[in-house]
């Protein structure tokens, strides 16, 4: 019996609640699916005047409305700080995608040992999807953040705890999207899959840790001119900081839910596949 | 419990017993490390100075990536006349496979970072015996072969596993790496034990959670 069996039942209550929620993307089970992986049973289709909407095209709506507001607060309406200058401004799009993959991270764990437990596809879906989408925002945390170093900290890259774990982290995600374009689709991929994303999981805090004590070694390269009072933008500062959060997490379900309808088509076209190999072997035979 | 360790015994005697036939992995290991610490040696000259700041890094890269080479030998041996399959078929617990290997994967590797320490002694001129090291890397070899024995079980089956089974392992033990290289260093400097005791804390902490974590999915990966 495999090791977290015992855990089947209480993990199929769980699911039972909450798989509706993804289900919208990813069940496969006698549900029509569009052109785009659109899943009819819980992608609700409505109509506004002569407009025909689904759930999917709202998210999507939303999102950009919300980025273009989030965009003009950043670059228009805050006011520049005045110690770091113009260059503060990355910050608003560097801590919103740090922090939707770190909620990559935490996600694809989740839906990796869910998958473990209950061996149903869609959580094997929602765990490549979030992975995907994780491994694209932290591409841009690393890249926005080293451009933002270069002027404050007059380097590129330092050996600071936070810049150490999320290259780390980062490698690890890239390593475990590579396994699976390396490896044959079928449930033994899942499986596997769902292993290194546990593994990276437990790892995520012994590197952080590790991180810390290597930069207690190595002390931080700050130079120039940071104050230590009180930002006098603060509020503003804030303000865009949570606006920008809230878009860069819509887009982030909007990514998610685009990347899990192509989860869905790829399984869809999986299983066609199987079925076509397996009608040709009985008439050859 | 005898009868366990009775089992796991079994297992790790038939891994040392190929590679007394074969000695691929011990010798790849050393020749690859040696090989790494030689070219290094000769890109940098190491002088009395830089070879504190430069010398622990380079060993254990060195050792990090042989071991690479070596557990890629060690899983491609399963591969042959499929002998993974027929030891699947032992009516014994997948976790016990997963220990016996691993103990095996330690022992040859631990075999061989001894040599390579003597190797990198001679061609940094840093002497590097210590307590605190010898507990490091008696700790960090562990992880690596726990680590690794899962890695490449993992990815034995993928296509480009010698590119696969690096990238998943270097990044997963990186704080080993760190660890290892920073108490190395403590050691070429002649610093207190207490220097290293937090990474030797750190070192131990990884190893009990991802020995208890590869064992309990180990199962996982042979699972049919």
């Amino acid at each position: 019996m495999p090791p977290l069996a015992c855990f089947s039942d209480t993990f199929s209550t769980i699911e039972a609640r909450f798989g509706q929620l993804i289900s919208a993307e990813t069940s496969c089970n006698g549900d029509r699916i569009d052109n785009y992986g659109n899943s009819e049973r819980l992608n609700r289709r409505f109509s506004v005047g002569i407009i025909k909407f689904n759930s999917r095209m709202v998210l999507h709506i939303a999102t950009l409305v919300a980025m273009v507001f989030a965009l003009w607060m950043m670059f228009v309406w805050v006011p520049t700080d005045i110690n770091q200058g113009v260059v503060q401004r990355i910050l608003h799009i560097h801590v919103p995608v740090a922090w939707g993959s770190m909620v990559a991270i935490v996600g694809v764990a989740a839906a990796s040992v869910i998958y473990l437990i209950t061996k149903n596809e869609r959580w094997d879906h929602l765990a490549v999807s979030m992975a995907e989408v994780g491994v694209v925002f932290g591409a841009v945390m690393l890249i926005s953040g080293m451009i933002w170093a270069k002027p404050v900290w007059e380097v590129w890259w330092t050996g600071e705890a936070k810049l150490t774990t999320a290259l780390i982290l980062f490698f690890i995600y890239v390593a475990y999207l590579m396994f699976r374009a390396y490896f044959p689709p079928g449930d033994q991929r899942m499986r596997l899959a769902a292993i290194i994303a546990i593994i990276g999981a437990i790892d995520t805090p012994i590197i952080y840790y590790a991180s810390v004590l290597w930069q207690e070694a190595h002390p931080p390269l700050v130079v120039g001119p940071i104050a230590e009072e009180e930002n006098l933008v603060a509020a503003e500062i804030g303000l865009t900081l949570l606006v920008s959060v809230i878009a860069f997490t819509l887009l982030f379900g909007s990514l998610l839910a685009t990347r899990l309808g192509l989860a869905r088509m790829e399984s869809e076209y999986e299983s066609l596949k199987f079925e076509k190999s397996r009608t040709v072997a009985e008439a050859t035979s | 419990m005898t009868a366990t360790l009775s089992i796991i015994w079994t297992l790790t005697a038939k891994e040392l017993r190929v590679e007394a036939r074969n000695r691929d992995v011990a010798i790849a290991i050393v020749m690859f490390a040696s090989l790494v610490i030689a070219i290094f040696a000769i890109a940098i000259e190491p002088t009395s100075r830089n070879a504190i700041e430069t010398g622990p890094g380079v060993l254990w890269a060195a050792i990090t990536f042989a071991g690479v080479v070596g557990l890629t030998r060690a899983t491609s041996h399963e591969l042959e006349n499929d002998a993974i399959g027929a030891l699947m078929m032992a009516p014994i617990s997948r976790d016990l496979i997963f220990f016996g290997k691993s103990l095996g994967n330690f022992l040859f590797m631990s075999v061989a970072t001894a040599i390579v320490f003597v190797v990198f002694t001679f061609m940094f001129n840093l002497p590097v015996f210590r307590v605190e090291l010898i507990a490091v890397s008696f700790l960090a070899v562990a992880g690596f072969a726990c680590v690794g024995t899962l890695f490449s079980s993992l990815t034995f089956r993928a296509r480009a596993r010698e590119v696969l089974l690096p990238m998943l392992f270097l990044p997963t033990v990186s704080p080993l790496l760190f660890a290892a290289i920073r108490v190395t260093a403590a050691s070429a400097n002649q610093e207190a034990w207490s220097a290293s005791l937090p990474w030797i804390q750190l070192a131990i902490a990884y190893d009990v959670v991802f020995i208890a974590a590869a064992g309990l999915l180990f199962g996982y990966v042979l699972d049919d």
